[in-house]
């Protein structure tokens, strides 16, 4: 059976010092499951990192012209637009920039997959993570995360909310545009009957043809601007992942931390004779019989032992989670401090649009005007 | 309902965007406004009031212009004489103004109707005053209608707005109806008032001042003689553009008339529907803009950029709004009122057996014709510069919006650097 697929060429260009002139240095294809498994790599390595997202693997927030064909020149085109944000945001990244596996990605052809998969990245991952509803009572999260998340909840739902109002506004903008269209030929049409005015009628309509033609450009530029939207959307998605990992760090933490307790108390009441926890070897000891001494050193022996390591694993895990929350952090900084002037730019190109659009419409319409009032 | 003519032909439709009807505010009656002639009295002798001798004489000079040849009673007053003159020599000077307003709801027993404020002001001096005021309700206009189209059957009447809605009505008297029918009929009686034949007829007067038992009492009087004669005029008349025995002009005429015929509903057809997808773009728009301000809500370093743009997409909608208005006063009134003409014209083909004594009727429908075409002319160039002009102010609003945006955003760059400077 015959797939068919679009691949992407990659070309890596390096800017030599010296004389400031790029030079290529590699140059291979790649297929979109291929940015896919190099995406899911990097969210598991680098948990801590708002990880670029990639453009959407299907047109959604169509308004009726554009196709959601995956195989339309132009959602291809829009696409690899999207690919190579991607890879740039990457490449632009103080830490993701210098991993192996993007390095290869850029460099290796062959092989690259079952390099990647080599390293083992499915079994480190935390199935947890995937559990988008999984909901964890977590005692103590750190207040900045929680209102990342809802921040993050806030930006997906009201970007979605404006790319389908937009959607709908570019749909009623193009019919109001097209059937001026229709003026042109009846125009021409009546221009046969008219002695004086005919002439004027003709080129007038010839105007409104124009017009008629003129939104399909204007709608395309406006597709850059929603695509520019989207990224942020799927950034959303981004944040979320990173706060909940935050989450389940801090479960963790806390579970152990509980365990540990819990293990303490047990130790405490074997020493002292006080049963105050429930255990079933102490509900045993009480039905079948009092234990030893010995017995009952060997069990604080243990608990002991578990104790320690318990206590060992609790100073590394509240290590680990500081330096999460750090350099998690540092990233979320960085992060904000490029979508607000990434999201201003698109702002000021959406307003750009607008005016070349005016000023088309005036060109226009300034012709009009005067063949009509020639006539 | 006596006197009605047979419903028009169909028409081809040929929009491809889409092309269903839309709900337009005049939109798509196929019955001609005309139809209710009273009928025909006979022997009945027009009662003159002692004052108005001498006007109901001029004036009805004024309307036998056209049928000199055959009316033995064919007084050449002077002064009548001296009115035509007058309006010739200095076309651009009117001296009739007469507006429509205040549409008012009247309900009896047995029926619901509107009727609408007619303030006429004048400087003629065969009018009792400067100013009438009176209400009349379409009822009154179509009888109007009637004896002009009895007393000159060889011009051109205009055209009433139509009598029902066809589709897309949920209430006979909805405001855009009321308000579309407004305007047209302010625009019938200035039509009147402007063609040079038509704004001396005596029912025209009567029908610009008297009070309403007055117009009652008049109307009750009959036709009369006039309309004796008027009823054989029109029969000659119609032969005119009858099939038999046309002349070149009237083949040209009538081959106009179809082709225009056609053109003319298709414009209405499109122009009707620019004005629906323009009120779609601006619902959608009004829920756009809004999302932005929600936006800013979460996001403490955009707030003033957003909320920015969604006071642009604001201003813009306003635009828009204007945009429309302009429309619907300029345009679809004047298209619609041609595709009433194009109906009425198209229809009068009947075919009559008389052929001699044409050559006057011939001279005057001629001359009207003319005047018809070059009015059309007029008024479609006119509408059609204006609705461009609508569009370019429009755009120049919108410009003006973004623009300034801009240089807010800029302003504020060139502020935030200087900021960060030490």
């Amino acid at each position: 059976m015959q797939e068919t697929y679009t691949a992407y060429l990659i070309e890596t260009r390096s800017v030599e010092h010296t004389d400031g002139q790029s030079v290529l240095t590699d140059s291979l294809w790649r297929r979109y499951s291929e940015f896919e498994l190099l995406r899911n790599y990097l969210l598991v390595y680098y948990p801590h990192i708002v990880v670029p997202p990639l453009p959407e693997k299907r047109a959604e927030f169509v308004w009726h012209k554009l196709s959601a064909d995956n195989m339309d020149p132009d959602f291809v085109e829009r696409r690899r637009i999207g690919l190579e944000n991607f890879l740039l945001r990457i490449a632009s990244h103080p830490i993701l920039c210098r991993d192996k596996i993007f390095y290869l990605f850029l460099t290796q052809e062959g092989n690259w997959k079952e390099t990647v998969n080599e390293t083992g990245f499915q079994l480190k991952a935390d199935s947890r993570l995937k559990a988008l509803n999984a909901t964890f009572r977590v005692k103590n999260p750190d207040k900045r995360f929680t209102e990342l998340k809802h921040y993050s909840d806030e930006l997906q739902s009201v970007i979605s909310h404006l790319l389908r109002v937009r959607a709908r506004v570019a749909d009623r903008l193009y019919g109001v545009y097209k059937v001026h269209g229709n003026y042109g030929r009846v125009f021409s049409e009546w221009s046969a009957i008219e002695k004086e005015m005919g002439d004027g009628l003709q080129s007038a309509g010839h105007h409104m043809d124009v017009y008629a033609s003129s939104i399909d450009d204007i709608l395309e530029d406006e597709e850059h601007y929603a695509d520019q939207l989207k990224e942020y959307l799927f950034y959303a998605e981004a944040l979320r992942a990173v706060c909940r990992k935050h989450e389940l760090m801090q479960y963790d933490l806390e579970m152990a931390a509980q365990d540990l307790a819990s293990k303490k108390q047990q130790c405490e009441e074997l020493a002292t004779g006080t049963v105050r926890t429930f255990s079933l070897k102490g509900m045993t000891t009480k039905l079948f019989g009092q234990e030893t001494p010995e017995q009952r050193e060997a069990r604080i022996k243990v608990l002991e032992e578990q104790i320690n390591e318990g206590e060992q694993q609790l100073k590394s895990k509240n290590l680990e989670g500081r330096e999460f929350v750090k350099n998690a952090w540092a990233d979320i900084e960085r992060f904000k401090e490029q979508k607000n002037r990434d999201l201003k730019e698109a702002l000021i190109s959406y307003a750009v649009m607008q005016i070349s659009m005016c000023k088309k419409g005036i060109q226009i319409w300034t012709n009009a005007k005067e063949c009509f009032s020639k006539m | 309902m006596e006197g009605e003519r047979p419903a028009s032909p169909a028409r081809s439709s040929g929009l491809p965007a889409g092309g269903a009807e839309g709900d337009s505010p005049g939109g798509g009656a196929p019955f001609p406004g005309s139809s209710g002639s009273s009928t025909l009295l006979q022997g009945e002798v027009l009662d003159l009031d002692e004052d108005e001798d001498d006007l109901e004489v001029f004036s009805k000079d004024a309307s036998l212009m056209d049928m000199n040849s055959f009316s033995p009673m064919m007084p050449t007053s002077p002064l009548s004489m001296i009115n035509q003159i007058k309006f010739e020599d200095e076309p651009d000077l009117k001296d009739l103004f007469i507006t429509v307003d205040e549409p008012e709801s009247h309900v009896t027993t047995i029926e619901t109707f509107i009727t609408y404020r007619i303030i006429t002001k004048t400087s003629r001096g065969e009018f009792d005053s400067s100013e009438f005021e009176v209400r009349r309700r379409y009822q009154d206009f179509l009888w109007l209608k009637g004896k002009l189209e009895e007393a000159h059957p060889t011009l051109i009447i205009p055209p009433l707005p139509e009598k029902f809605i066809v589709k897309g009505m949920v209430e006979r008297f909805n405001d855009d109806f009321i308000e579309t029918r407004r305007k047209a009929l302010q625009k019938f009686l200035n039509r009147i008032a402007d063609h040079p034949t038509l704004t001396f007829n005596e029912d025209f007067k009567v029908f610009l001042t008297a009070q309403a038992w007055e117009l009652s009492s008049h109307k009750k009087q009959g036709p009369g003689l006039l309309s004796r004669m008027g009823q054989t005029v029109r029969a000659v008349a119609s032969s005119m553009r009858g099939v038999k025995n046309r002349p070149e002009e009237f083949m040209e005429m009538n081959n106009f008339i179809e082709i225009f015929s056609q053109k003319i509903n298709l414009i209405d057809k499109i122009s009707q529907r620019i004005y629906k997808e323009e009120r779609e773009y601006l619902d959608e728009m009004k829920e756009y803009g809004p999302i932005y301000i929600l936006w800013s809500a979460s996001e403490e370093d955009l707030v003033d950029t957003l909320r920015n743009v969604a006071s642009c997409i604001d201003r813009c909608c306003k635009a828009t709004e204007k945009r429309m208005s302009g429309l619907s006063e300029a345009l679809l009134p004047v298209v619609h009122e041609y595709v009433l003409y194009s109906e009425m014209l198209m229809l009068t083909e009947e075919i009559g057996k008389l052929e001699d004594k044409v050559e006057c009727a011939n001279n005057a429908l001629k001359a009207d014709w003319e005047r018809w075409k070059q009015n059309m002319q007029n008024d479609i160039k006119s509408a059609f510069t204006d609705m461009a002009e609508e569009n370019i102010h429009y755009y120049e609003q919108c410009l003006a919006t973004w623009e300034s945006f801009l240089t807010s955003q800029t302003d504020l760059q060139l502020e935030e650097a200087s900021d960060d400077k030490p």
